[in-house]
């Protein structure tokens, strides 16, 4: 069984503009020149580049600063609580081909060895911290690339296993809480706008997911004919400053003209979460979103980010699996435990 | 026969096309695909049409395949994934406008370039320009000067080839 934090960098402490920006992440995607992309590799390739990058001084048992995790040592709890933490991809978690990820101490670095690219290198931070992140990820594409000759040509850039990632192969990502929006019915407007400025807009956990909460990570798609510095001041100065500026101006006009409706949608859910004998996993992130918005506005005291962003991590399947030792479906027993998790938290404050 | 996707008329052209994160069908008659700006419509594959069709003979081309990892084109199209990094070599023609369209018409890197490669890479663009030099040379018919241009390119090439080794 892997041992986690308490809660990952991307739930801990509050960072910049975290009313409305949860977490910032940065992921480059990297192959290494010769072996065939992971979809068209034999095990012995697979191996290879698993061999190959935990031969770097990233892995080193001694002073090394990533812990190699066997993605086949885990059972079914363990990878699902990676995907949870945001460490993982569902479909890396899933598949049961030679790969492993490495973790840094404080869960803000992971390298995905053997997804769909041989490398997906990706630095996680709390709140609006895009040039933060992507100086953490440079540093470690630097120190790799000085013992890994990674698959590249002038034309295309960095060659990825999808022709649409090449380029500098770089994903820059925010998750935004906007329940405000939502509120206001201005989220198929901020979904336009996005597609226009070619930006990916998806759900809770990444690709394929739908929106829990009023959660969205919003990525950029292009990744060629432009550098990554460029990428990052456009979508890091530009976009992003933009989307949290729409949500505030969302909150202040829900808090000029619909205070009591607000109030009411906040103190509900709290009062929910704080009696309710049984939950769903999507019902209390539902519910902790309002809380949180609550939270941000001002309207509720009793409780505090941090906590609410602990909780969104905890009653998930894997978590609350793992920390009250219920079974993994969603039954009875798994809803009556997560329902004592969140009542044993929000009631008491 | 897949019909047209706009109209009832049979398909001669058939893409991939990136909708948010998930590759779409397309099947377009000759019509709509030239309105649609397809270059080329209704003719054979290897052209620098995006994907390989279906000829109005009815019978299939022979479609590419990469020489290293064996990944066939009808394979790319239908799981949308690349096998090595020679398949970008190998379907070039038919990868062109499909990352054109995917990157927002841009077809060529900019920015970072990997540390072991970056001498390699200075080498490549200058044998691009002494080209562009040789070729304005010929142009003006100053020959002296070609033949140094001759002599600097060969020079380089050799260099080239020996790093590919």
């Amino acid at each position: 069984m892997v041992r986690f934090n308490e809660s990952g960098p991307w739930l801990g402490e509050e960072g910049p503009d975290s009313d409305v920006v949860v977490s910032s992440r940065v992921r480059l995607a990297r192959n290494l020149d010769g072996i065939p992309f992971v979809n068209r590799a034999s095990d012995a390739d697979r191996n290879e580049v698993v061999g190959m990058v935990r031969r770097t001084p990233l892995f080193a048992t001694d002073g090394g600063s990533l812990r190699w995790i066997e993605m086949s040592d885990l059972d079914e709890c363990d990878r699902q609580q990676l995907v949870e933490r945001h460490l993982v991809s569902k479909q890396f978690a899933e598949s049961s081909a030679a790969r492993g990820v490495g973790v840094s101490e404080d869960e803000s670095l992971s390298v995905m060895v053997n997804e769909e690219d041989h490398l997906r290198i990706q630095t996680l931070w709390t709140g609006s911290a895009l040039s933060r992140a992507h100086e953490k990820v440079s540093a470690i594409n630097q120190e790799l690339e000085s013992h890994l000759d990674f698959a590249f040509n002038p034309r295309w850039g960095f060659l990825t296993a999808c022709p649409t990632n090449v380029g500098c192969g770089v994903r820059f990502s925010v998750m935004l809480h906007l329940p405000a929006l939502r509120i206001t019915d201005e989220l198929e407007r901020v979904r336009r706008s996005a597609k226009d400025l070619n930006l990916a807009v998806r759900g809770f956990h990444g690709e394929g997911t739908e929106s829990t909460g009023d959660f969205f990570q919003i990525s950029n798609q292009i990744t060629l004919g432009i550098s990554e510095e460029d990428l990052l001041q456009a979508f890091a100065e530009d976009v992003v400053p933009r989307l949290v500026d729409y949500e505030r101006s969302a909150r202040q006009l829900l808090l000029g003209k619909k205070l009591c409706t607000l109030e009411d949608r906040v103190h509900r859910a709290h009062g929910i979460l704080s009696n309710a004998r049984m939950l769903e996993a999507n019902e209390a992130i539902n519910l902790l979103s309002r809380v949180r918005l609550g939270v941000s506005l001002g309207l509720l005291e009793s409780t505090s980010i941090q906590e609410v962003h602990r909780l969104l991590l905890h009653v998930q399947p894997a978590h609350l699996s793992a920390l009250k030792n219920v079974a993994l479906e969603n039954d009875e027993s798994t809803r009556v435990a997560r329902a004592s998790l969140v009542r044993g938290v929000l009631a008491s404050t | 026969m897949h019909k047209c996707d706009l109209c009832d008329k049979s398909a001669v052209l058939h893409d991939l096309v990136l909708e948010g994160s998930q590759w779409k069908p397309v099947h377009l008659c000759e019509d709509h695909a030239r309105a649609q700006g397809y270059p080329g419509s209704g003719e054979a594959t290897g052209t620098g049409q995006p994907v390989a069709e279906i000829p109005r003979t009815g019978k299939r081309k022979r479609l590419a395949a990469c020489e290293t990892c064996g990944l066939t084109l009808a394979l790319f199209r239908r799981k949308g994934l690349l096998g090595c990094a020679e398949c970008y070599r190998a379907f070039e023609p038919h990868l062109e406008p499909l990352i054109g369209r995917a990157q927002g018409g841009a077809t060529y890197h900019c920015g970072h370039v990997p540390l072991q490669k970056e001498a390699h890479i200075d080498r490549r663009m200058s044998r691009i320009r002494l080209l562009k030099e040789l070729n304005d040379a010929v142009s003006s018919e100053q020959y002296e000067r070609a033949a140094r241009i001759r002599d600097d390119l060969q020079s380089l090439e050799q260099k080239i080839e020996v790093e590919k080794d």
